[in-house]
């Protein structure tokens, strides 16, 4: 997996609650069985009418974000499906870090496996940031996760709190897989003990 | 011995290795598989030379993308969908899976097969590459849905990294009224906590009206969990457990099966056992519930009318406001007059042979309303093949239902099952959000006795009305 370092980027205004996974990607969408090329559809009912052809009102087709790296959304974003096409999609279209009030725990545990950063901070500066996000092209956040701070296009500098684990294995770009092999000698041991204590299973 | 929870007894008979910080190695003992979540994961595993830990405890079966019409016989149409189909296939074969291919008989939807063949036992931990894993909660097993990373990582190490969820109670005492049903609880649970009042916990749901409920009813309420957020549902085995489990082709024999009760029987949460969260319905004040919105909080009695966004605060104001335009309602619109085009009865929520007899029970005898579309479809093959054997399947027929073969079906529009822009459903499904059925598609969640009502009258219908 890519390391995660500083993102330095435009951030877009998604202000909307509740937003699921079927509206991150339609499941017409998960028909693949590849996990790549999945950012032209990314939000994509919200994002093309229906006959086809974008919709200039949603904020990614706005030319201020068509260069989106960080999206500030409503709470409880990626509820819903268990779809890891939604962060897929996502990485795919080039966004690096969601920030929110709070996030679905599927959606939340997804991002992580494919190098996004998901920021939950308070409801107060929530808000800062979502004025910012507002201001346009002109205005770029900076995420630094090792310094765990994210700061506004007007210096403002906000912290947030991110499990340590995760920390390192987004910043080293460790696959978990990989991890969990070297610890083998463990599941063995488990097996050994549960195969004794619950034999039906 | 501090007093543990359910959720604690079988969390802590799991951990197959606890770092310092408290992320643990959590053991896996069923691990379940559908076409649209595991191709990804197969391939991970290919291109890494690894196989699967544990074959004996993967199950795989293809229900999203399958069609539900006689006709998929001859195969399926779309080209996409049967590229999957055919990756499960293979990848089934050639890593040593249990399987359950279109044309076997036990076909059905991964949530219902499970269960229906033993394979989910009480105080086991159960995966899925879907977020309805949550069903198989039912049985007191620790279940829920991971990504496709998280598939393969099962796949690979039978283990998946997790750290421990906060404990929630939701309590459902006394007895539910006429008409009501588990569909009603879990909807109205939802109502009362909000999509997100469950995340970072596992719910633990209990209760006189809980203990009441068949093993499928307890499944539809334990399926919804991860609509209220939550990361997992449980309710405590007792003696309608045993007899479900006892005699499925999976579940243990003979002494085996002494062994296993034994240790089944301490699988509940000791008193004074500490919740983080507790909520608590009384099952009388919960009434026959639709929802109007687009997202499954919005809830409310069929006897109540369209809210208006200015009775929500915060972000909900902006959310309702778009919800209603989406559903194409009008605040102050009473419920029960909202007319429908398409009833679907099916899923893994309300899929299941008693939501079948449920829906049976209004219909027999009645007519579903002129130019309605309505659909059946069973949630395995063996559900469909014991409601034809019931008379169940006459009384659609003749009722005018479109009598189906085992899929996701309308749920999702994955498969040819979909709703047409601006179509209002009637369905007995998991979640109303915009376009889920279908581009443009309105879905109005119930229970499969509502649905059958409102198939009969063409509108949102209290089912007292015609009981």
């Amino acid at each position: 997996m890519e390391k995660f370092d500083k993102v330095h980027g435009v951030a877009a205004p998604m202000p909307l609650i509740n937003i699921d996974t079927d509206m991150i990607i339609p499941k017409v969408h998960l028909k693949t069985i590849k996990r790549s090329g999945l950012g032209v559809v990314l939000f994509d009912e919200m994002r093309y009418h229906d006959h086809g052809g974008e919709n200039e009102e949603f904020v990614l087709n706005k030319p201020a974000y068509r260069n989106t790296e960080i999206l500030v959304a409503g709470d409880n974003f990626g509820c819903g499906s268990s779809r890891e096409h939604a962060p897929w999609a996502i990485k795919d279209f080039g966004i690096k870090v969601v920030i929110s009030t709070s996030f679905a725990d599927i959606f939340f545990n997804n991002c992580f496996k494919n190098g996004i950063l998901p920021i939950v901070v308070e409801e107060e500066h929530h808000a800062v940031l979502m004025d910012d996000a507002h201001k346009g092209e002109n205005a770029r956040m900076t995420v630094h996760l090792e310094d765990q701070q994210i700061t506004t296009s007007d210096g403002i500098v906000i912290e947030f709190d991110i499990d340590p684990h995760r920390k390192h294995c987004l910043i080293h770009g460790l696959d978990d897989i990989g991890l969990t092999m070297e610890k083998d000698h463990h599941i063995d041991k488990f097996e050994d003990h549960a195969s004794q204590a619950r034999p039906w299973v | 011995m501090s007093p543990k929870t359910l959720y604690d007894k079988i969390w802590d008979s799991h951990v197959a290795h606890e770092a310092d910080d408290g992320t643990c190695l959590l053991y896996i003992d069923r691990h379940l598989v559908h076409e649209v979540t595991s191709p990804q994961a197969f391939e991970g595993l290919r291109m890494a030379g690894r196989p699967v830990r544990a074959p004996e405890k993967t199950i795989a079966v293809p229900d999203h993308n399958v069609p539900t019409t006689p006709d998929r016989v001859n195969g399926i149409e779309n080209p996409e969908s049967r590229i999957q189909v055919e990756a499960l296939d293979k990848n089934a074969k050639d890593f040593g899976i249990h399987y359950y291919p279109v044309h076997d008989v036990r076909q059905g939807i991964v949530h219902i097969v499970g269960p229906e063949q033993g394979w989910t036992l009480p105080g086991m931990t159960v995966v899925c590459g879907d977020s309805h894993t949550a069903t198989h909660g039912a049985f007191g097993a620790l279940a829920h849905g991971i990504g496709t990373s998280e598939v393969e990582h099962v796949l690979a190490t039978q283990t998946l990294i997790q750290k421990k969820s906060k404990n929630m109670k939701v309590e459902v005492t006394g007895k539910l009224q006429p008409g009501v049903t588990a569909k009603d609880i879990t909807l109205a649970v939802i109502g009362e906590t909000g999509t997100a009042g469950g995340t970072g916990y596992v719910i633990e749901y209990c209760g006189e009206a809980i203990r009441d409920l068949s093993m499928e009813g307890r499944m539809t309420v334990c399926n919804m969990a991860i609509e209220g957020g939550a990361r997992a549902g449980l309710i405590a085995p007792d003696e309608t457990t045993f007899e479900y489990v006892k005699g499925r082709p999976h579940a243990p024999k003979g002494a085996q099966w002494e062994a296993a009760l034994n240790w089944w029987k301490t699988l509940f949460t000791d008193e004074d056992a500490h919740f983080d969260k507790v909520i608590t319905l009384r099952g009388e004040d919960i009434a026959p519930v639709v929802t109007w919105g687009t997202s499954p909080e919005d809830v409310l009695p069929i006897t109540a009318t369209v809210p208006s966004p200015d009775d929500f605060e915060g972000g909900k104001v902006e959310a309702a406001r778009r919800s209603i335009e989406y559903m194409g309602l009008t605040a102050g619109q009473k419920l029960s007059d909202v007319e429908i085009d398409t009833v679907f009865i099916g899923s893994c929520t309300n899929g299941r042979i008693e939501d079948l007899r449920a829906a049976a029970e209004i219909l027999k005898g009645k007519k579903v309303k002129e130019g309605l579309r309505a659909m059946i479809v069973p949630g395995s093959g063996l559900v469909r093949a014991q409601a034809e054997e019931e008379g169940l399947a006459e009384i659609f027929k003749e009722a005018g239902f479109e009598w189906r073969l085992a899929g996701c079906s309308m749920c999702l529009a994955m498969n040819p099952d979909q709703l047409q822009p601006g179509e209002r459903c009637a369905a007995t499904s998991n979640r109303n959000f915009e376009g889920r059925q279908g581009r443009g598609g309105r879905t109005h969640l119930l229970s499969p006795a509502m649905a059958a009502a409102a198939a009969i009258t063409g509108r949102l219908t209290d089912v007292r009305e015609l009981m």
